[in-house]
């Protein structure tokens, strides 16, 4: 199995480990390392404790929020639903009236299909045909009974930002909670929450070159965010997330959001510049078409829709290039993207689009390789439909 | 140089299982979702080592749910199986872990009606009173361990399970603690649905299993992307994952020469533990795991004796790390039916990787300078 060999577009689905982030959470694993119960009382337990404590202080730190408002919790889809059936929940007396949109992740609308078997009310928003959803659309779809609007921040499919700064004003002057899901924009774009007025965002490590199966939910302190728990037990994360807390997962994410942060002025202008080489190079196919906002996205996605033939075919001619025709949890059922339909996209079109996510360790090489790859390929599907 | 003895706090790392874990955090990071390569890789990852946590209980790998830890899938089963509106009672070990008693609780608030089931002096569930309580009333979920997590006693499941089953109930089986330290065999236990937990078995945290008789209707905990056959969303965990799997796989080959090295360890110290005055050894009567041994020394404050270890250079605990430091008898002791002033001054001590019998002669030379210590001081002061 050479995959090694392979080029790597598909960081949207998930990331490698950084190295540095392997090496910190090998160090925390073995009886020679840091690998006690941050709960036991002892030296070892002490020394794991003060680790756990350093890697929230990171993970704080990236999206300026204090330690003491971040949640471990076991990936982004358990943060969204302790976010979303948590606050639902808790909240169920004083109203139960949620605002969302159809192209959220899976892990939200999963979620809110939940509540809405639970007899909560859902309005859900259509997103322009950009992908961006309007925080006029909000404030129109906002009741006295609202309580809570969950949107993310970047689409993970088309890469597009939603302006979590106006849609949280409308939603705080409302008296209603705002979620916003970020695995997808965390480390990738700057984040402010204390600029912002998001009570509840939630986070993946596996997005950001961290582990799989590691991440974190950021739960307001002022004003005070109450969640009814998903998970119930010892008590842990503030009787929050019960379970042991898995300190090399922990340290990993810790690691992964400081590199984050570190890298992240120079990563976003560099992989601009590799999305619009990409984007440049594909011109070369006639009709080629952008998925989503033009210039309020990621730095690392690019959606396209090629007209005249088939995605699934196009993606399997490409073998030896990762990318998807959607996100990875749709890989699977093989029908046309939601998100794009979502945006107004037809079947054919919507069923003849890929996306390259690119990442830290993407190279112009990859990208002229790829171009070349996907130029050839659909030239030879395009004759053989025509 | 410090001495762990803490194994069901948490167990490290086999350094074998950091090595089968190691291509998973190093380069072959695919989606397991994913169509490509990389993802087909990651999928077949993920399906071996179904098998061996399969292999470990003698289970089906279909039958096999991985989660985020034990006290997920927990929480899975009892949240799962009483989704919605009670219809039917629950029924809780009054020894469970708090990973079983918290779901509970939360389950009687929302209106299901729970009852616990007693213990006997050495920790045992009278089958007596829980034939009363199945008898009583129209009882939907059993909840009783395998083996707990402070006496290290062992339940007997399956004459539980043929009760619950007479009954009409399902019986939910926690083998957190007993995995990997006695044979566990899920068709013969006859439980519906048992949990598992990696890092207590040598692989990492942050990854359970819930290994299932597929006919339980069950409603998932974590909504998402229909991972796990639909019963828990969320991309998975494939280095934490793949190191369940060899850890399982390890401990099933090991389990003998395991349990009867961590025996002859406990057996060891707990003959020089019965030495000291007014000591108990708890459950001291009953079968028990191999490496577990919790006593209870008379007018002792069990945390202030880990502290006392602790500055020797020894890590122990007085009960479960999920309740340390707040200074309570644990409710396991407290539903023995064992006085405060004995279930204050437990200690429970665990054997497990890396241990060695001079361990044994550092923790019981300790104990007994401890020991002496505190008598002189009272003897000083006029006690």
């Amino acid at each position: 199995m050479s995959v090694n060999k392979i080029i790597y577009m598909d960081y949207a689905a998930t990331t490698p480990l950084d190295p540095k982030v392997a090496a910190k959470m090998a160090a925390h694993l073995t009886l020679d390392g840091v690998f006690a119960n941050p709960a036991s009382v002892h030296a070892p337990g002490r020394a794991a404790r003060a680790a756990v404590e350093e890697a929230r202080h990171e993970i704080a730190a990236l999206v300026n929020a204090e330690p003491s408002e971040i949640v471990f919790t076991s990936g982004a889809t358990e943060s969204d639903n302790l976010a979303i059936k948590g606050l639902a929940r808790f909240r169920k007396d004083k109203g139960r009236h949620i605002v969302t949109s159809r192209i959220e992740h899976k892990a939200v609308l999963d979620a809110v299909k939940q509540l809405e078997k639970e007899s909560f009310d859902i309005t859900w928003l259509k997103p322009g045909a950009d992908g961006l959803i309007q925080p006029e659309a909000v404030r129109q779809a906002l009741r006295p009974d609202t309580v809570l609007v969950t949107l993310m921040h970047a689409n993970n499919e088309l890469g597009t930002l939603n302006d979590i700064a106006a849609i949280g004003r409308l939603a705080r002057a409302n008296g209603t909670t705002f979620h916003v899901d970020a695995a997808q924009s965390a480390g990738k774009v700057p984040i402010d929450l204390k600029q912002l007025d998001v009570d509840l965002m939630s986070f993946a490590a596996h997005k950001v070159y961290g582990p799989k199966g590691m991440g974190a939910l950021y739960v307001r302190r002022e004003p005070r965010v109450n969640l009814e728990p998903l998970i119930h037990g010892g008590g842990h994360e503030q009787g929050m997330r019960s379970g042991t807390l898995a300190t090399h997962q922990i340290v990993g994410m810790g690691e992964a959001f400081r590199l984050a942060g570190e890298l992240m002025p120079a990563e976003m202008e560099r992989l601009t510049a590799l999305r619009e080489r990409l984007w440049t190079g594909l011109q070369a196919i006639p009709g080629l078409l952008l998925n989503g906002h033009p210039t309020q996205r990621l730095p690392g996605i690019l959606n396209v829709s090629f007209p005249g033939v088939e995605g699934e075919s196009l993606l399997y001619a490409c073998e030896g290039l990762a990318i998807s025709s959607g996100s990875a949890c749709n890989a699977a059922d093989r029908e046309p993207s939601y998100v794009l339909r979502g945006i107004g996209r037809d079947d054919q079109l919507a069923g003849a689009s890929l996306r390259f996510s690119l990442g830290r360790f993407s190279t112009e090489a990859e990208v002229d390789a790829a171009v070349q790859l996907v130029t050839t390929q659909y030239r030879r599907l395009a004759a053989l439909a025509a | 140089m410090s001495i762990y003895l803490d194994h069901n706090a948490t167990a490290p790392l086999d350094p074998r299982v950091l090595e089968a874990m190691q291509p998973w955090l190093a380069g072959m990071h695919g989606n397991p979702s994913s169509v490509h390569r990389p993802g087909r890789a990651a999928h077949d990852a993920l399906e071996s080592a179904r098998a061996q946590v399969a292999a470990l209980v003698d289970a089906q790998p279909a039958q096999v749910v991985f989660t985020g830890g034990g006290t997920e899938a927990d929480n899975l089963v009892l949240k799962g199986v009483c989704a919605g509106r009670p219809d039917g009672k629950l029924l809780v070990g009054a020894v469970e872990h708090s990973a079983v008693l918290g779901p509970a609780e939360a389950l009687a608030e929302a209106g299901w009606e729970v009852r616990r089931i007693p213990v006997d002096s050495e920790g045992r569930y009278d089958l007596k009173a829980l034939d009363a309580l199945l008898a009583a009333d129209s009882v939907k979920l059993v909840s009783a361990m395998l083996a707990n997590n402070e006496t290290g006693v062992l339940q007997d499941v399956a004459a539980i399970a043929k009760r619950v089953h007479a009954a009409g109930a399902l019986l939910q089986c926690d083998a957190v603690q007993a995995a990997g330290k006695t044979p566990v065999e899920f068709p013969a236990l006859g439980a519906d649905l048992m949990t598992l937990s990696a890092h207590k078995l040598n692989g990492p945290r942050g990854v359970g299993a819930l290994v299932m008789d597929r006919r339980v209707d069950l409603k998932p905990l974590i909504h998402g992307g229909g991972q796990e056959q639909g019963l828990r969303g969320g991309t998975e965990n494939l280095a934490g994952i793949v190191g369940f799997g060899k850890a399982a796989a390890l401990a099933n080959e090991e389990l003998k020469a395991r349990t009867a090295h961590s025996q002859e360890l406990r057996d060891a110290l707990e003959a020089e533990v019965r030495k000291l005055p007014g000591v108990r050894v708890f459950s001291g009567g009953a079968e028990r795991l191999p490496n577990t041994l919790q006593f209870g020394i008379e007018g002792l404050d069990g945390e202030w004796l880990v502290m006392e270890l602790d500055k020797r250079g020894i890590a122990v605990s007085s009960g479960s790390a999920c309740h340390s430091g707040s200074g309570e008898p644990s409710h396991v002791l407290t539903a023995m039916g064992l006085e405060p002033a004995i279930a204050k001054g437990a200690l429970r001590i665990s054997f497990g990787l890396g241990n060695t019998g001079s361990d044994v002669s550092a923790v019981a030379k300790a104990l007994h300078e401890i020991m002496t210590g505190r008598a002189r001081k009272m003897a000083a002061v006029g006690w």
